[in-house]
């Protein structure tokens, strides 16, 4: 088995090695031939490795190599596999092996060919890694190596003016939630002086009750304060506000990767991370709560945004901020089971979405704004049908993927006990109104109403006037993928409400009982076990979920965007202009990149200068550098007068000397 | 009482020639005196039992060192009035300066320590031979350095004196070895008669 | 008896006489040489003393190491004066000061 591991990440890193530096010697074809054999290697063993975990239950915990040791710390190269990691390696090398084909049809004539499948297989192997490991070293190298990734590809055209300054800012701004994240693991292995998962969470319960001191006279608790560094990180990687800058312009980047990486896998990292560390986020209050908040706060305010957004892609974009904000809510509510099926069913649907929009995008000649597209459906047949389950899935309808892992969210928030739920659950309600309108918003502009973009496509000298259906490769992934959007959601019963995940995740069931506040034998973490308890079945589920509060915003606004868009788009130009501070604001994005121009960018800039003229020039050039050179030369110009020549001088001073010494042997 | 005797006669002779080194006018008598001192503490280290080194004293210095000194001072051709200027300006610093240490040198002459009238441990009575023994075996390292070092100094006295002389006419034996026909001998063709 | 304070008191007078020496004779270095020898020669009578009446060879083996320095001392710098002379036509000291600061 430990061969079969080992083989998972490194087939793709061997893919991508190959495309990479000798992809001019293999050619195009060969090119994609051989990642995409890497990582169906990948994909296959996966599966192999999910029965032998799920159906059999074979866990493994096991160093394959030691990369350093000092003193007491082992720095190893390990796999932990269980349920949780199995799931997630069966998602991302599923989802990575569709955007593979897919991308054959997307980018046929670009010159990067080779390059990019190079980077997607590297962004595989590095998010196996990532998700494979049993320490945190491991797992901090699988965060860098898929923020890098990323990194490259949202450069990929790295010609573009725009393009450059997206992952730019991606980079940086991931930079600050990893700063968080290191620091966050430094404090692990300060006080459980261990990186490994299970020492660490052996020892965990040691944390409780010790402070930790950074400023003096101010002390935190040390896992408050661990959980809390640990999910800047999160918050960094997952785009959570206030780090979500990045994740939209990051749609600079070829709708490939806007789909593998910051849709599907690479942005749930953060998620991941915090299931896995669910021991230690259960330890701390503070932290939940503070999660809850930022996922809320994010869930809804991100979905606003995608309201406002012409651009096909960003539309989607912003609604991944806002599913990730669910997922960030429900770990808050310490619903990580939950949390992970939302990722994995949203892995599928938002794949789906992006790929859909991808080709809408090929259809209509690179063209995003949807103002500029519309009736497509007769065109774009498969595409329009995967597009519309996506949506559907997207928005929680009945029956599909998303309904089940969105509605246990919300069930999940409604029921913790935590003070910030109350904060949360409304936030997430009206979620869904919005999610519902912006999706079908999105879905209605582009493939019903009239048709408009005979006009805009006309600078192709009329030789592609009407825009066709893509070639197989293209729509071969949609069609995969519109399966586990509408069926994943049938796995609720056995991943959520059966203890599927009972040995990766751990949840806080003792902790509070004894809470003399709390006249309730119910702890507050216990939300998923409530609904579980009251669980009757899928059928049951949706008999329930459509009577209750979430299905009918989510229909609301469904059929507010049916009526504006279909029937009657003046009242949309009606609410544009009432609202017009409203639609201000959202289209400036809060002023939260704007706020960030001006007082990071900026200020960064100017405090450079600042350093620049008076630590760099007149500190250290002018006063440590110079000023030593000119003291020396000053001191000589002295001193050299006692330097006469004479031999007889110098024998006088020595005489001297030796006076003085034996003076000091004398009366000393 | 005889050797009492003697040691304070060679010590008399000892500081008075000291003396005279340092103030003679003349070089050569200040080498001379020198000399006569080396020899009066050579005496004076016989008495004591260091038989070989007090010979060694006479050999090496008086035979060998001062006559490199005398030989030096006659090579030269010295401005000795020059030389001399400054001398009674300076003879307060001087004996100053040697009452200084003159009486620093008593006081830690005073400490208790040196209060030794008698030998503690009498020396073998064979000192070369003792010494012998001692030097090639305890110390035969530092021996061996001691002879590395005199021969560095040959070397570099040699080399420090070695001077080309451009005036004088040498014959190059190497040279006049190797020489070939293309040095010496020129072929020119040219035609018998014009 | 003679005592080990007399030998040391020959030595203590032989150093001041060459330090009141140097004092005196600053510009010839002819003389400077000899009153290094001198120094060393008192320095010696010292050790001659010490071994004399603490019965240890060593002392002796400590004067020979001293004689054999100041020998190959005196060596090079006869050759280094003799140098002086030839390149300056003098070894007047203050004459000699190139490398005033």
């Amino acid at each position: 088995m430990e061969l079969i591991y080992l083989c998972i990440p490194l087939a793709p890193l061997l893919g991508a090695i190959a495309a990479g530096l000798f992809g001019k010697q293999l050619g195009r074809t060969n090119s994609h031939r051989i990642t995409i054999l890497g990582v169906s290697i990948a994909l296959i063993l996966s599966i192999l490795v999910a029965f032998d975990t799920i159906g059999e239950g074979h866990t493994y915990n096991g160093a394959v190599y030691t990369w350093a040791v000092i003193k007491d710390f082992r720095f190893e190269i390990g796999f932990l596999i269980d349920n949780l990691s199995a799931m997630m390696m069966l998602v991302v090398s599923f989802v990575s092996l569709m955007v593979h084909i897919y991308t054959i049809g997307y980018l046929h004539d670009d010159s990067g060919y080779q390059r990019f499948f190079s980077y997607i297989s590297l962004f595989t192997f590095s998010m196996l890694m990532l998700v494979m490991s049993n320490n945190f070293m491991q797992l901090f190298f699988g965060w860098e190596a898929v923020g890098l990734v990323s990194y490259l590809l949202i450069g990929f055209w790295f010609k573009k003016e725009t393009a450059i300054f997206a992952n730019m800012k991606a980079f940086i701004v991931n930079r600050i939630g990893d700063f968080g994240f290191l620091l966050g693991i430094g404090g692990i292995l300060a006080f459980c002086g261990s990186l490994d998962y299970a020492e660490v969470f052996a020892k965990i319960n040691e944390l409780t009750g010790q402070t930790i001191s950074i400023l003096p006279g101010i002390s935190w608790q040390a896992s408050s304060f661990i959980a809390l560094l640990l999910f800047i990180g999160a918050m960094g990687k997952s785009a959570q506000i206030p780090l979500h800058v990045w994740l939209p312009d990051s749609m600079e980047g070829p709708t490939p990767i806007s789909a593998l990486i910051h849709a599907a896998t690479m942005v749930t990292a953060g998620i991941f991370m915090v299931a896995r560390m669910s021991p230690i986020f259960e330890l701390s209050d503070t932290a939940l709560n503070f999660i809850m908040v930022i996922g809320a706060t994010t869930a809804f305010l991100m979905g606003l945004l995608g309201i406002v957004q012409n651009d096909i892609k960003r539309v989607v974009a912003y609604s991944t901020l806002s599913q990730l904000g669910y997922m960030t809510a429900a770990l808050g509510a310490s619903a990580y089971s939950a949390s992970v099926f939302h990722l994995m069913t949203h892995a599928f649907f938002k794949a789906l979405l992006f790929l859909a929009a991808g080709s809408v995008i090929i259809a209509m000649h690179h063209e995003q704004d949807i103002r500029k597209m519309g009736g497509l459906k007769k065109y774009l047949p498969i595409t329009y049908w995967a597009c519309l389950v996506g949506s559907l899935a997207l928005i929680g309808f009945p029956g599909f993927a998303g309904f089940f892992s969105k509605d246990l969210i919300i069930e999940a928030i409604q029921q913790s006990q935590l003070g910030a739920a109350r904060y949360a659950y409304p936030l997430v309600l009206l979620g869904v109104f919005v999610t519902a309108f912006y999706s079908f918003r999105m879905f209605f502009l582009v493939f019903h109403g009239k048709e408009r973009f005979i006009a805009s496509s006309d600078k192709h000298g009329g030789q592609h006037t009407l825009p066709h259906e893509s070639p197989w490769t293209i729509t071969l992934p949609l069609i995969l993928l519109v399966i586990p959007s509408i069926f994943a959601g049938y796995l609720l019963d056995p991943m959520v409400v059966g203890d599927f995940f009972h040995e990766a995740i751990y949840v806080n069931d003792a902790a509070h009982s004894f809470d003399p506040n709390l006249n309730s034998s119910l702890s507050q973490h216990l939300a998923v076990q409530t609904i579980s308890e009251e669980f009757h079945g899928a059928f049951n589920f949706i008999l329930h979920g459509i009577s209750q509060w979430p299905f009918i915003l989510a229909m609301m606004g469904l059929s507010l965007a049916a009526y504006i868009y279909l029937y009657n788009d003046s009242l949309a130009k009606w609410g544009y202009k009432k609202l017009h501070w409203l639609y201000n604001l959202l289209d400036h994005k809060y002023y939260a990149d704007d706020f960030n121009q001006t007082v990071f960018a900026k200020g960064s800039i100017y405090l450079g200068k600042g350093l620049s003229v008076f630590g760099e020039r007149i500190l250290i050039d002018g006063f440590m550098v110079n000023g030593t050179a000119k003291a020396v030369a000053w001191s000589a110009s002295v001193m050299r007068h006692l330097q006469t020549g004479y031999l007889y001088d110098y024998a006088f001073v020595m005489f001297g000397g030796l006076v003085l010494a034996l003076s000091w042997f004398l009366f000393f | 009482m005889f050797q009492q005797l003697v040691f304070y006669l060679f010590t008399g002779v000892l500081i008075i020639s000291a003396i005279g080194v340092v103030t003679v006018r003349n070089p050569i008598y200040a080498a001379l005196c020198l000399i006569l001192a080396f020899f009066s503490s050579s005496a004076i280290w016989l008495l004591s039992g260091a038989e070989f080194l007090g010979i060694v004293l006479v050999l090496v210095y008086v035979g060998a060192v001062m006559v490199l000194f005398l030989f030096v001072i006659m090579l030269l051709d010295l401005n000795l009035d020059l030389l001399k200027e400054g001398f009674i300006r300076y003879l307060p610093i001087g004996l100053g300066a040697a009452f200084i240490v003159t009486l620093e040198m008593i006081l830690v002459l005073n400490m208790p320590a040196f209060k030794i009238s008698q030998p503690l441990a009498s020396l073998p009575a064979n000192n070369t031979e003792a010494l012998g023994k001692i030097l090639y075996t305890d110390y035969a390292y530092p021996f061996e350095i001691a002879a590395v070092i005199l021969l560095l100094a040959i070397v570099a006295a040699i080399v420090l004196t070695l001077r080309r002389r451009t005036d004088t006419k040498l014959q190059n034996i190497s040279e006049q070895i190797q020489v070939s026909r293309h040095d010496r001998l020129r072929l020119i063709k040219m035609q018998a008669e014009k | 008896m003679i005592s080990l304070s007399n030998y040391l008191v020959i030595g203590a007078l032989l150093f001041s006489i060459s330090i009141a020496g140097m004092f005196l004779n600053r510009k010839n270095i002819l003389i400077l040489l000899m009153c290094i020898e001198l120094m060393l020669l008192a320095v010696n009578m010292n050790f001659i003393a010490f071994s004399y009446y603490l019965g240890d060879l060593a002392g002796q083996v400590f004067v020979f190491f001293i004689l054999t320095v100041a020998a190959a001392e005196t060596a090079i710098g006869l050759a280094i004066l003799v140098l002086v002379f030839r390149n300056r036509r003098t070894i007047n000291v203050q004459d000699l000061d190139s490398l005033k600061g």
